[in-house]
C-alpha cells in the first residue's frame, strides 16, 4: 500500500497552509471594502442609521412641534437651515425624525416578507408534488393583487399605525421571496451535496435547514436590501395617501403635507422627496453590491 | 454468511424497468465490482441499497439484506440510523459533493455526532484522526478549510473520511474515481483498498472501467440493460470471460501489455446499443450477440451456477461449457 505522501497533491498544497484560517476572514472583508457599490450604498445607508438612532440627540423635542414662522426657506433663518413648513415645523428635524419611521418600517416589512416568503418557498422547493402545486397557487394568488391596493386595503382594515403598516407591507410583498426561494431549493435538493447528506443519514429538516438554505441565501439578502427600499417605498405611499400614523413624522406624510404649496414653497416636497430618493439608492447600491460580492464564482 | 443480500430486485421507473431480477452478495470484508456501461442500472442498483431512488422510481419487487435485515420493509427513520453508520456512499462528484458553506471540520463532526453520542471538542479529534487516515497532510490545520480551498482529489478524500466516519460494514462508491485524473484516481483506489482491510469494510464499487476491476476488486458482476449476466471471481473472469458481452468487453480494450495500440490493431467492439432489444422477448444481448440462436430471443435466461463462485445468463455458453454445476442457482 502506498502510504507515502502523495507529491503531486500535498506539496503544493502545504505550501500555503501556514497562515489560512485567520486570514481568511480579512480577505472576506476586503472583498467588501473593494466594492465600491457596496461602501456607497453602505455609506449612506449607516449615514440614515446615525440620523435614526441619534434623532433625539440631533434635533431634540418633538418635531411636529411648531417652532417657527410658517413656511421660511431653507438658509432664512441659520436656526432652521431647511426651512418651516405651512404651520412652522422644523423641516430638518422633521427629516431626520422620519428616518426612523421609514427605517423602522422597512427593516420590519421585509423581515416579515423574508420570513413567509423563505418559510413558503422552502417548502414548496423542496418537497415539491401538491405541495408545491397547492403554495405555488397561493403564491399567484398573492401576485396578481397589486401590491399596493393590497396594503391599503390592509391598513384600511386595522389601525394606521407603524405596526399595521409594517404588517401589510410584509404580507404583500413575501411572494417574491417565496419564487425565489422555491426556485433555489428545487435546483439544489438535487445537488450531490444534499444526495451526500442523505446518504449520511440526515433528516429533512437538517438538510433543510443546514444544508440547503445557507446555500440559497446569497440570492436572497440580495433581494432583502430591494426589499427594504420598496418598503420605504410603499410607506412613502401611505403617508403621502395620509394613511399613517398621525403622531408619527414620516417622510411621505412630509411630501403629502408639502403638496399645497408646490408652487410657492416647492422645497417642501423636494427636500423629503430627495432624502427618500436617497435612502432607496443606498438600498439598491448595496444590494448591488452584495449581488457581486456573494457571487460564488468571485469567491476570494 | 454474506454481509449484503440483493435478491432478485427490480427497479421500475414510469415507462421502463430500470433494473431486472439483479442478484448478487456480497460477504463481509470483500471488494465486489459492479461493471456495465452507462444506463445499465448499476447506480441505481446501488441506490436502491441505501433507499435513496428517485422520487419517481419504484422498487418493483425483491429483497435486499443487511445483516439479515430486509432493508425494503424498514421505515424511513430508521433507515436514517443505517445510512452512514452501516452504509455509506461515495458518490462520483467531489467538487459539488460537498456542502460550500461549511467547514469540512464541521462537516465530518456532524457525521459523527449524527451516529455517535461524542462531544464537539471530541468529534473534532476523531475528524482530525479521519483526515489523517485518508492522507490529507496538516490535518490539523486543513480541517477549518472550505471545500473550495481544496482539490478534487483532496474532495474526494473528505468525503471518504465522512463515509468510514462511524465504520460503515459495506461502502458503496458510486464511481469514485471517474471525475479524477488517472494518478490521483490509483491514489483514492488504493486508499479505499487500505481502508476496507483497515476498518473490515465490504466495498461495493460502480464502475465501468475494467482496468480499476482487474487491480482493486476480489469478484465481479457484469449488468447489462438491467440484468446481472455474468458474476465471477476476478482471476478466472479476466483469464475467461464467459458471457458473450463479458467477451465483448474485454475484447474492447486496449492491452498495452501485449504491445497492442489502436493505431497498429484495430479495436474489437461490440456491434449496436444498449437499447437494440428495447421492447423484444428473450435475452437483452441477443440483437448483438455473435453466438445468439433462435431460442435466446424467446426467453429470458436466467443466472445459473457455472462452477463455484462462477455464474452466467446465457444458456449458450453453459450448453458450450457442458452445463449447468449442479442445481440452478437462483
Amino acid at each position: 500500500m502506498a502510504l507515502q505522501v502523495e507529491p503531486g497533491v500535498g506539496t503544493p498544497v502545504s505550501v500555503d497552509t501556514g497562515n489560512r484560517a485567520a486570514p481568511r476572514k480579512r480577505r472576506r472583508v476586503r472583498a467588501f471594502l473593494r466594492n465600491p457599490t457596496f461602501v456607497a450604498g453602505a455609506a449612506i445607508l449607516a449615514f440614515f442609521v446615525f440620523l435614526a438612532l441619534f434623532a433625539d440627540f440631533l434635533c431634540p423635542g418633538d418635531p411636529l412641534d411648531m417652532v417657527a414662522p410658517p413656511v421660511l426657506w431653507p438658509g432664512q433663518d441659520l436656526a432652521f437651515p431647511l426651512g418651516t413648513d405651512s404651520l412652522g415645523r422644523d423641516v430638518l428635524a422633521g427629516l431626520v425624525h422620519g428616518s426612523r419611521a421609514s427605517l423602522l418600517v422597512g427593516i420590519s416589512a421585509a423581515a416579515i416578507g423574508l420570513a413567509i416568503g423563505m418559510f413558503v418557498g422552502a417548502l414548496a422547493g423542496f418537497f415539491g408534488g401538491w405541495i408545491d402545486t397547492a403554495l405555488t397557487r397561493l403564491i399567484e394568488l398573492f401576485q396578481t393583487t397589486p401590491t399596493f391596493i393590497l396594503v391599503i386595503v390592509i391598513v384600511a382594515i386595522g389601525e394606521p399605525n407603524l405596526q399595521t403598516i409594517a404588517l401589510a407591507i410584509g404580507l404583500a410583498s413575501w411572494p417574491t421571496v417565496a419564487r425565489l426561494v422555491r426556485a433555489q431549493f428545487r435546483s439544489l435538493r438535487e445537488s450531490d451535496f444534499v444526495m451526500a447528506a442523505r446518504s449520511l443519514g440526515y433528516s429533512r429538516w437538517r438538510i433543510i435547514l443546514q444544508e440547503i438554505l445557507p446555500n440559497a441565501l446569497p440570492p436572497v439578502i440580495v433581494a432583502a436590501s430591494v426589499m427594504i427600499a420598496n418598503a420605504i417605498l410603499t410607506e412613502a405611499g401611505l403617508s403621502f395617501l395620509n394613511m399613517r400614523d398621525p403622531d408619527i413624522v414620516s417622510w411621505g406624510g412630509m411630501i403629502g403635507a408639502g403638496r399645497d404649496q408646490l408652487r410657492t414653497a416647492w422645497f417642501l416636497t423636494a427636500l423629503p422627496g430627495a432624502t427618500i430618493a436617497l435612502a432607496v439608492l443606498s438600498l439598491n447600491l448595496v444590494g448591488d453590491g452584495l449581488n457581486e460580492i456573494l457571487n460564488p464564482r468571485t469567491e476570494p | 454468511m454474506s454481509l449484503l443480500t440483493v435478491d432478485r430486485l427490480s427497479v421500475a421507473f414510469p415507462g421502463h424497468t430500470a433494473v431486472r431480477e439483479a442478484s448478487f452478495s456480497i460477504a463481509a470484508g470483500e471488494t465486489l465490482a459492479l461493471v456495465g456501461e452507462s444506463g445499465c442500472g448499476k447506480s441505481i442498483t446501488a441506490f436502491s441499497v441505501m433507499r435513496l431512488l428517485p422520487s419517481n422510481a419504484r422498487i418493483a419487487s425483491g429483497r435486499i439484506l443487511l445483516d439479515g435485515i430486509d432493508l425494503l420493509s424498514l421505515s424511513e427513520p430508521e433507515m436514517r440510523e443505517v445510512r452512514g453508520a452501516k452504509v455509506s456512499l461515495i458518490q462520483q462528484e467531489p467538487m459539488t459533493s460537498l456542502n460550500p458553506v461549511l467547514s469540512i471540520g464541521l462537516q465530518i463532526t456532524e457525521v459523527i455526532r449524527r451516529h455517535e453520542r461524542l462531544s464537539r471538542k471530541a468529534a473534532r479529534a476523531r475528524a482530525i484522526e479521519l483526515l489523517d487516515l485518508v492522507r490529507i497532510p496538516d490535518a490539523h490545520r486543513r480541517i477549518d478549510d472550505h471545500p473550495h480551498n481544496l482539490s478534487g482529489g483532496m474532495r474526494q478524500r473528505v468525503m471518504i473520511a465522512m463515509a468510514v466516519a462511524c465504520r460503515p460494514k459495506l461502502l458503496i462508491a458510486d464511481e469514485p474515481t471517474t471525475a479524477l485524473d488517472v494518478t490521483t484516481q490509483a491514489q483514492v483506489l488504493d486508499l479505499l483498498d487500505d481502508l476496507r482491510r483497515r476498518l473490515g469494510m465490504a466495498v461495493l464499487l460502480i464502475t465501468h472501467d475494467l482496468g480499476v476491476v482487474a487491480q482493486w476488486a476480489d469478484r465481479i458482476a457484469v449488468m447489462y440493460a438491467g440484468r446481472i449476466v455474468e458474476e465471477a471471481g476476478i482471476e478466472p473472469f479476466f483469464a475467461q470471460p464467459m458471457h458473450p458481452y463479458s467477451r465483448g468487453l474485454l475484447g474492447a480494450r486496449v492491452d498495452v501489455d501485449a504491445d497492442e495500440h489502436y493505431s497498429t490493431n484495430r479495436l474489437s467492439e461490440i456491434p449496436g446499443s444498449v437499447g437494440s432489444a428495447a421492447g423484444e422477448a428473450g435475452c437483452s444481448f441477443a440483437p448483438r450477440c455473435p453466438v445468439a440462436e433462435s431460442a435466446c430471443r424467446q426467453a429470458v435466461p436466467s443466472l445459473l451456477a457455472l462452477q463455484d463462485d462462477r455464474a452466467v445468463a446465457c444458456p449458450v455458453t453453459i450448453a458450450h461449457e457442458g452445463g449447468p454445476h449442479g442445481a440452478a442457482r437462483r
